[in-house]
């Protein structure tokens, strides 16, 4: 069985935060992590591995600072890692990141392909399904346990709204993944003495043979605008002096406006 | 286009650096530097105080823009019943007709002609209804390969879905099929008065900062918007439409459904249906500290939901979650004790009617968005405010 988990580094985004007055971000110190939804695909991958047999390579598009994701990715376990980075791939929004991925991932092989469910930086979930389109392979999102694992088939459980479906899907197949699915193991001693020796394969544009008009900001069709604060809602009130007598103001409030 | 230093211009002050939400711009022999990872948002272009940073445009930027009319709503159907985001999905999509002067359609697979014409009533000039009973369950490759040769076939100029965990999984593909941009939860649609683009607005880093959207060149133009964010439109049952019916033709998916299993949690569907809800965030401390929470909720026959700060510290189970990556709530009242107010928080909840804050800090954002605001110690707070609401109650 050939796995390949797709992960993202992304800045720790509960820290972030944005000056409203000049709208710009203050980011002092924001350490990067591996997506936290992206540990649960690692750790579903390794699982399968366990039980199917075969290998689980890790690839992340991104900056050459992204191998130290892959070299984490290593530490817990996988066997193999792929950096796929090139200035070319600058400015990418979903469409052009799932292209240049499944062109990576075409090249790599896979049966199984793991992503997370979403990204925390942008959180658009779109990229899995997008990259299973690109590649012409079915997918599963939102899954949240993994029942069977045969040599031609899956079956999994996709989490939605009022419950749970259980699907069956042919071989291969994209799973995007949630945090119930399970618990994402800590990097062994030996998986850290391994990452830290590990080599990793760095994958340019013209290695994965991906057409140029296609990559970066000209093959995305979405553009960022700009970028702003919320607004501030018109009609607030801040209630001034004790607790007690800012409780009066408020109870008589919400009596005059009908909410007790 | 990409953003571009002029080095003779850059003084160095490195005022750009942090302008920048990408991280993208760098100081290179004491000159700032645009490196691979700018997103061309322009936050940049008027921070520079010398006016060293500009736009440049290449001839590719001037491309074709994609021919397309009308707009569309993919009206999403579980169980044979149409979800409540369809609804609203209508009404934002009339509103966006109206201003392109064009006619809004939508498309739904399963549920029965009955159900069709009340997407008239709702809005819709057209449904295109496919009723083929293997479109009744949700699947993926199905629902994507029809929606794609239809909006090949007549070339809407948008599409909205809802961004519920269907149309969060097949919407991407017909995007990736169609060549075409796609923009997740979407808070709000505007159409721009020059260029007639729709301007998609959408929380970004953990909902921390908000980014406008383009989709300039490529039609159709499609986003999800989340339940309860957009109000539905006008119902009138006398409004007349064309209902379109379709053949699925040959369907083949190399997934199949086995079984549905439900599993609705209570709280869930109260807190989206609560007319009162009392909220707790990082400020509340502890497992335990939520017990007044529940008092209060309990005084105002309402529901308690969390931030994700109190969730990922493990307080409250997830199914209380409200924000971004959690619920969308919109009660009447809608009390948010220590809460800081992230956008990520901020966007599950900011349709409230009336919005109460309780917290600590004065400069807390969430006092951005609250009716009423107090500036306190919620343990101190909350008990008097409880204690009063049962007064007033005569409880």
């Amino acid at each position: 069985m050939k796995i390949v988990v797709c992960i993202k580094q992304v800045p720790d985004t509960a820290e972030v935060r944005i000056n409203p007055e000049t709208n710009t971000l203050i980011r002092d110190g924001v350490p990067s992590i591996i997506n936290p939804y992206d540990m649960h695909a690692i750790e579903a991958g390794l699982q399968i591995r366990e039980k199917a047999g075969g290998s689980v390579t890790a690839v992340t598009m991104g900056p050459p600072q992204a191998e130290a994701s892959l070299r984490e990715a290593v530490s817990m376990g996988v066997d193999g890692a792929a950096l796929v980075s090139d200035r070319a791939f600058a400015g990418s929004d979903t469409w052009a990141t799932a292209y240049t991925l499944s062109k990576a991932i075409a090249l790599l092989g896979a049966d199984i392909i793991i992503c997370g469910k979403q990204a925390i930086d942008g959180d658009t979930a779109q990229v899995g399904p997008e990259i299973a389109e690109f590649l012409g392979i079915p997918h599963v999102a939102y899954v949240r346990r993994i029942d069977d694992v045969r040599d031609n088939a899956i079956v999994v459980q996709r989490l939605m709204d009022d419950g749970y479906d259980v699907i069956e899907s042919s071989l291969p197949v994209l799973l995007t993944v949630v945090r119930e699915l399970n618990v994402p193991r800590l990097p062994s001693l030996k998986g850290k003495m391994a990452a830290k020796k590990a080599e990793i394969r760095k994958l340019t544009a013209s290695d994965i043979g991906a057409e140029e008009a296609s990559l970066g900001l000209n093959g995305s069709p979405t553009q960022v605008k700009n970028i702003f604060a919320p607004e501030a809602k018109k009609d607030r009130q801040m209630l001034a002096g004790t607790a007690d007598e800012s409780i009066d103001i408020l109870v008589k409030e919400l009596v005059a406006r009908k909410c007790l | 286009m990409f953003i571009k230093v002029n080095r003779d211009k850059c003084s160095g002050c490195e005022t750009c650096i942090t302008s920048c939400p990408f991280d993208a711009i760098v100081m290179k022999e004491g000159k700032a530097e645009i490196t691979e990872f700018c997103q061309a948002c322009r936050s940049c272009l008027s921070v520079c105080p010398e006016g060293a940073i500009m736009e440049v445009e290449e001839e590719s930027d001037r491309k074709e823009k994609g021919q397309g009319r009308g707009v569309w709503v993919f009206a999403e159907q579980r169980d044979g019943v149409i979800a409540g985001v369809s609804f609203e999905l209508l009404g934002a999509g009339r509103r966006l007709a109206d201003m392109l002067g064009t006619e809004l359609s939508a498309v739904l697979f399963g549920c029965s002609a009955a159900d069709a014409a009340e997407l008239i009533r709702w809005g819709a000039d057209r449904v295109y209804h496919c009723d083929d009973p293997m479109l009744c369950s949700f699947n993926d490759e199905p629902w994507s390969g029809l929606l794609s040769g239809l909006i090949a076939e007549h070339k809407p100029e948008i599409v909205l879905a809802g961004a519920t965990p269907i149309g969060r999984s097949f919407l991407p593909r017909v995007a990736a099929r169609l060549k075409t941009g796609l923009t997740a939860d979407c808070t709000s649609l505007d159409i721009d008065p020059e260029t007639k683009n729709l301007v998609q607005v959408r929380p970004a880093f953990g909902g921390n900062i908000m980014a406008a959207i383009l989709c300039p060149n490529a039609r159709p133009q499609m986003a999800t918007v989340r339940p309860r964010v957009m109000k539905r439109g006008e119902y009138s049952a006398s409004r007349q439409g064309e209902i379109v019916r379709m053949d699925a033709g040959s369907i083949q998916s190399r997934t199949r459904l086995i079984e549905t299993i439900k599993e609705v949690s209570e709280v869930a569907i109260n807190l989206q249906e609560a007319n009162i809800i009392v909220a707790g965030g990082r400020g509340v401390g502890s497992e335990k500290g939520f017990q007044i929470l529940y008092e209060l909720a309990a005084a105002l026959d309402g529901c308690v939901a969390a931030s994700r700060a109190a969730v990922d510290e493990g307080w409250i189970p997830y199914r209380h979650q409200v924000g971004q990556t959690g619920k969308t709530v919109s009660p009447k009242l809608y009390i948010a004790c220590g809460i800081s107010g992230a956008v990520q928080h901020l966007v599950g909840m900011q349709s409230s009617d009336i919005i109460v804050a309780i917290n600590r800090n004065p400069e807390a954002p969430i006092f951005n968005v609250a009716s009423y605001g107090i500036v306190g110690d919620l343990f101190e707070i909350v008990p008097k405010l409880t204690k009063k609401i049962r007064e007033a109650k005569g409880l």
